[in-house]
């Protein structure tokens, strides 16, 4: 193990260590803290200048409550919501398929396929902003909440391929090749005998498109406009428009829209660094 | 999935049906090794040339023409690429590109310092360790809010640390000088977390025999790390380089949050150049948007180049 393991060295340094510790994370997360005492304090704080010192009175429920309850906050974040999770299911079906064709069989042209889905997903967004939103228009799909679900399930399905095809790789062949001296046809191969062995995968992967589409920004705000079709990432910009200078209600407003993923992260830890982690292990 | 219907030899059948289904059976039977594939891909290899490739080659094509985003494109050949020689802004642009790339590459050895100072086992560390990776998962967008008002003039946490030192406020977002660093000190923030976690992994894989023969020879400290563990990381290094490369070039959120592009456009970088050119106020210029993007792509295209004949070196020892 490296570094050295801190219980075989001096007392002295193990106490400083376990000090240490929480002493940085504090001020890596410094920001973050900042912006959660703002989300708490009153409006009076901030006309009085006390921005830094202890909050005069506690108005977390006022401010969060005003989020909820008085803004477009809630209808944002049910957008984000039927955006994000028809995005998962449609990228991960269509990846559990991709990645099998590519990952079970040889055939001319498989690597090729599998390389275009790989550089697909690399390229910059920019190249494909004016033909997908003119794309998006002529279908009469801007501005809809479906319109940016078919393409960011088509944009993710790059990513969960190559995500996919690398996993269904490392299984043991043998097992395919089993089912396939007993005669079992090949679509039942897949449901029966890969897929179950997929779980993990699906898992590691749903966590992790979930976390990259509800935070998409570049989309949302190239394929919507409104807030009946708006994501909570563009419509935070908007919130903010409303409550200019309103710093406790901007600061609450970020945390509510920052928590979904949080959530998702802290309940789903290991399948998330899994999926996170992919290949940087041998 | 047809295969299963025309399963032979259920029920009684006259013969010559028989002996159709027969012959069908046994082409798809003998062909099933092409058409699985075939129909398993069919999908996602439509949507993906459908929202992926085929904008790609339109937005070549697109860059050779002038477009309103309305009326008919009028072809003016290299016109679009020739202006650009000339744009002082795509200059300033393509400059803080370079800087974005550059810089962020910095996430890789302060992710590996965080994980080489995380890499214990005492209690609450797993605890510890998520929290770091907390900037992470955060959108750029809510990331981009929270330093615009660390780095804010009248009441931002930096200027309150700076004073408490005697230094000046400091305006960072407004000076055009400082703006760039600025905004990628808040991309680096984020990217970090990121490289922490894969060499976190990375590290856990490293091999125990191998570390303690190196100690017992007398290797520590650097040495150690230069000569032992460091090339035993190469994977999570590797992805760390893919990943970096991509948010550097990809960064526009942040930019967009944090100045709009300002102080008088110096904050701009190629993405968000190429969007404020072709949808914003200052008019619909598809075309030469289209141009920009194509720019990008090219840079982005030279790293893709690497990664891809990286895999393929790669992918040559396996199955």
């Amino acid at each position: 193990m490296f570094p050295k393991p801190i219980q075989n060295s001096s007392r002295a340094w193990q106490t400083t260590y376990q000090a240490l510790v929480p002493a940085a994370l504090v001020m890596w997360l410094l920001p973050l803290i900042a912006v959660a005492i703002f989300s708490i304090k009153p409006e009076a704080d901030f006309t009085t200048g006390n921005y830094w010192g202890v909050p005069s009175s506690f108005e977390g429920f006022s401010n969060y409550g005003r989020v909820f309850f008085g803004s477009d906050m809630p209808r944002y974040l049910l957008n984000s919501v039927l955006i994000t999770v028809p995005t998962v299911i449609g990228a991960v079906a269509l990846s559990c398929m991709t990645g099998f064709a590519l990952g079970v069989y040889k055939f001319r042209g498989n690597l090729l396929l599998f390389f275009m889905f790989v550089a697909g997903n690399f390229v910059p967004f920019q190249i494909l902003m004016v033909p997908v939103r003119d794309l998006t228009l002529d279908m009469g799909l801007y501005n809809t909440k479906t319109g940016l679900v078919l393409f960011h399930i088509a944009f993710q399905t790059g990513f969960c391929t190559l995500f996919m095809r690398n996993f269904i790789r490392a299984l043991p062949f043998e097992l395919i090749e089993a089912a396939r001296v007993e005669g079992v046809a090949e679509w039942r191969i897949f449901w029966f005998v890969v897929l179950p062995l997929m779980k993990p995968a699906i898992a590691a992967l749903s966590v992790l498109i979930f976390t990259f589409i509800w935070n998409d920004y570049f989309w949302a705000v190239v394929l919507t406009q409104g807030a009946e079709s708006q994501p909570v990432t563009a419509g935070i910009t908007s919130f903010n428009a409303q409550y200019r200078a309103a710093y406790h209600l901007m600061s609450a407003g970020s945390i509510v829209a920052a928590l979904p993923p949080v959530a998702m992260f802290f309940l789903m830890q290991r399948h998330f660094i899994a999926g996170l982690t992919l290949g940087a292990v041998k | 999935m047809a295969e299963m219907k025309l399963a032979p030899g259920n029920g009684p059948e006259t013969g010559s049906a028989t002996a159709l289904r027969g012959s069908q059976d046994s082409w798809l039977r003998r062909n099933r090794q092409t058409l699985a594939p075939l129909l398993f891909l069919a999908p996602g290899v439509i949507f993906f040339l459908f929202y992926v490739i085929f904008p790609i080659l339109q937005s070549f094509n697109l860059s050779f023409y002038r477009w309103d985003g309305l009326g008919d494109p009028q072809f003016i050949g290299m016109e679009n690429y020739r202006e650009l020689m000339d744009d002082r802004a795509f200059e300033v642009s393509l400059w803080n590109n370079l800087k974005w790339l550059l810089l962020y590459l910095l996430a890789i050895p302060a992710g590996l310092f965080i994980a080489l100072f995380l890499n214990q086992t005492v209690t609450g560390i797993r605890l510890y360790k998520s929290l770091f990776f907390f900037p992470f998962v955060i959108s750029q967008v809510v990331v981009g809010l929270v330093f615009s008002w660390f780095y804010d003039p009248t009441f931002g946490l930096l200027n309150q640390v700076l004073g408490w030192v005697g230094l000046g406020p400091l305006n960072v977002l407004g000076d055009p000088t400082l703006v760039t660093y600025g905004i990628i000190a808040a991309g680096l923030w984020p990217q970090t977390a990121y490289c922490m976690i894969l060499y976190l992994t990375g590290l856990n894989a490293v091999d125990p025999e191998q570390v303690e023969a190196a100690r017992l020879d007398g290797a520590k400290g650097a040495k150690m790390l230069w000569y032992v563990i460091i090339p035993q990381l190469r994977p999570a290094t590797f992805v760390a380089f893919v990943v970096t490369i991509i948010g550097a070039l990809r960064s526009f959120d942040l930019i967009s949050i944090m100045t709009n592009g300002g102080p008088f456009g110096s904050s701009r970088v190629l993405s968000f150049y190429m969007f404020e050119k072709a949808l914003s106020e200052y008019g619909f210029r598809m075309g030469y948007g289209a141009a920009i993007a194509v720019v990008l792509f090219l840079i982005m295209l030279c790293f893709i180049a690497y990664f891809l004949w990286s895999m393929y070196q790669d992918d040559k020892g396996g199955r």
